[in-house]
């Protein structure tokens, strides 16, 4: 029996990169460079609205003590959130958006293809349904990447720009705690750090193709599994939970 | 008069003629069927507008994404202006197959030549607006544009084929909001209720100026691209609205609405004319926000495309 | 620089279940075919419509002309011997 605080505290990691990144993906709405593009970044932030739902939900159950997905998305502070940084960045432009739809996507592909044979079935069946959603964003992420690299000079210098601004936050992807130790050990969660190598093998390939410099691995930025956010987080939940703040007794 | 202008003069009265036998006949127009030149002007016209006040009324409403009160409200309300910005696709692509780009729609819209629905020239200002956008403003779209299904231009016909079916969830969302925070607390309440009185008028005069004041009416008639007046379709909604509001107990903002037994429909109040061409003559609270906003987009959005067109062009000259 | 466009148009076809027809659905805009599926794809089938979807260049549909309706269909109206119903089967025959 795994040790509730861990997979509860593992559940909020997932749930919460899901939850923050889909926050920052509906901000494109009405503000995408073609309408084609708007709609398919709002279907990019469906799906992970979706995830996060059913992700929280279940970390609520994990966590029995009757918080249901919304109390945990909306009534816990910046310092109870574990997202990854890289997920609550502000889009900048297109090409930032993009390169960092695919640095997740490509990570996220792994992940939940690995979790999809977790011994706990809640985590399995949600990695399953959320692996056919991921392979999909890292199609449109790698032929956009791919596009704007290989595109015009100024596509290029924006989409170098992104994959550089953007590098030293991947290297907290691969991270792994005592919590995650732990759940290895019991077959539920997967060892993030043996993805690695895939992860970097593909990025390599779609950056090489795409006519862009791979950045060497320098200083990466980390904090998010101890609750150490960026100063955008704190902006990113001011405005999510709103209402819940402002009118503690309404139900919406 | 040469006679050769003669010739094409009679024959293009003769053309006419038999377009208008067919219309009156049911018959769909369908592209590249001969047409009368101010019939295509008209349709390019109110698609390109219909489809402007698809994309233009995605903003008051991703004003609140970011703030909706519950994953499920975030869920629902992003998965309704992506409809909308579905909806606008559907009619560009309608309109473009009476010979106009997209790129001369954007650039009408842009000059101001092309309009938009006044309505989205309101501003988005609490939570409840989310709720009476959804329920007074798609509640209207959607009484008009059940009327168009059975629009004389193929295309436009079947756009909103799609378009109504598509909606019929929008005008249920909006319901459901207003609804449950009529349920809700004393501020919930008052919140709906100011959203109610302020959106009510805006979404009747949704529906244009009285039939007496019309001035393209005559001719959309004859070519059956409207199907109904202004007049019909605004009492309509009306019959139906007040019934939905009195059910959650929210106050129709109109001290003259009163059922009219004999004609079986209410009377209302004198809608605010003066407001109405203000607005559309560019003074209402949000125009130049909403057009600010969507120039600010297409120009961001511009080295995007010419990028992908770069690529494009690239590879296709590799092959 | 190359000039600004909303790129170049695509017609969509999809194929609502397997064995289907494909049906045309309408158009949309993209700068290459992949782009094409995926925004065919985003803007069709929000509803899960599809299995399977076509998109064709624009300008790589040849229409006929409304004009020619009379000499290109009306030709087949009088060739019933083309339907099942027109041939007389004698009593008791089955499975035919």
């Amino acid at each position: 029996m795994a040790d509730q605080n861990n997979l509860f505290k593992y559940l909020l990691r997932l749930g919460d990169n899901a939850l923050v990144l889909s926050h920052r993906l509906s901000e494109w709405c009405s503000r995408a460079p073609l309408i084609e593009e708007d709609l398919a970044l709002t279907n990019f932030s469906l799906d992970m609205i979706g995830r996060a739902q059913a992700l929280l939900k279940y970390a609520g159950e994990v966590e029995g003590k009757g918080r249901t997905e919304d109390d945990l998305a909306y009534k816990r502070a910046e310092r109870q959130f574990y997202n990854h940084l890289v997920m609550e960045l502000p889009n900048g432009d297109f090409a930032f958006t993009m390169a960092r739809q695919l640095l997740v996507s490509a990570f996220e592909c792994l992940l939940f293809e690995a979790l999809s044979n977790s011994k706990d079935e809640t985590i399995a069946a949600i990695a399953a349904k959320t692996l056919k959603e991921v392979k999909y964003h890292r199609a449109h992420a790698e032929d956009w990447v791919i596009r704007l690299g290989d595109g015009t000079e100024e596509s290029y210098q924006r989409m170098q720009h992104a994959v550089n601004a953007l590098w030293m936050y991947t290297g907290e992807l691969f991270e792994a705690d005592e919590v995650d130790a732990e759940l290895i050990r019991e077959g539920i969660a997967v060892d993030q750090n043996s993805l690695r190598p895939q992860w970097q093998e593909y990025i390599g390939q779609v950056l090489t193709e795409a006519k862009l410099q791979v950045p060497a691995d320098g200083y990466m930025q980390t904090g998010s599994r101890k609750g150490i956010h960026t100063e955008h987080l704190g902006h990113i939940l001011s405005e999510m939970q709103y209402l819940q703040r402002a009118y503690p007794d309404a139900t919406w | 008069m040469g006679a050769i202008q003669e010739l094409e003069l009679q024959l293009n009265e003769l053309l006419e003629k038999k377009f208008e036998e067919r219309v009156q006949g049911g018959d769909a127009v369908e592209p590249r069927d001969w047409m009368p030149e101010n019939y295509r002007k008209h349709l390019v016209r109110q698609i390109s507008q219909h489809a402007h006040s698809e994309v233009i009324g995605m903003q008051p409403e991703g004003n609140w994404i970011t703030r909706a009160p519950s994953l499920r409200a975030k869920q629902i309300l992003l998965a309704k202006i992506q409809d909308e910005g579905g909806h606008g696709l559907y009619l560009y692509s309608a309109a473009e197959t009476l010979g106009i780009s997209r790129d001369e729609m954007i650039a009408q819209l842009h000059s101001g030549k092309a309009k938009y629905s006044n309505i989205f020239n309101y501003p988005a200002l609490t939570w409840a607006d989310i709720g009476a956008i959804g329920w007074l403003v798609d509640g209207a779209a959607i009484v008009n544009q059940v009327s168009l299904q059975r629009t004389s231009y193929g295309p436009y016909s079947r756009a909103m084929v799609r378009i109504c079916k598509e909606e019929s969830f929008h005008q249920r969302q909006g319901y459901e909001i207003m609804a449950q925070m009529m349920k809700g607390t004393a501020d919930q309440k008052e919140m709906a209720q100011d959203a109610m009185n302020r959106w009510w008028w805006p979404a009747l005069m949704m529906f244009g100026p009285h039939d007496t004041e019309s001035p393209h009416a005559g001719d959309a008639f004859r070519w059956k691209i409207k199907r109904h007046t202004n007049d019909e379709l605004r009492q309509k909604f009306i019959d139906k609205t007040v019934q939905q509001a009195e059910v959650i107990g929210l106050t129709v903002p109109d001290p003259d609405l009163k059922w009219n037994e004999a004609a079986g429909h209410y009377d209302h109040g004198e809608i605010n004319w003066e407001e109405f061409r203000n607005v559309i003559n560019g003074d209402g609270p949000c125009n130049k926000q909403r057009l600010d906003h969507h120039k600010k987009v297409h120009a961001e959005g511009e080295w995007v495309r010419v990028a992908a067109a770069a690529y494009h062009a690239k590879k296709a000259n590799k092959n | 620089m190359a000039t600004d466009t909303q790129l170049a148009t695509w017609e969509v076809f999809m194929q609502s279940k397997p064995g289907a027809n494909y049906t045309h659905q309408g158009s949309i805009h993209a700068a290459d075919a992949k782009m094409a599926l995926q925004n065919a794809r985003d803007t069709y089938s929000r509803r899960s419509e599809g299995t399977s979807i076509w998109v064709v260049p624009t300008e790589s549909i040849f229409a006929s002309s409304p004009g020619d309706k009379e000499m290109l269909f009306d030709p087949a109206s009088d060739k019933i011997y083309r339907l099942p119903t027109f041939y007389k089967i004698p009593d008791g025959a089955k499975n035919i």
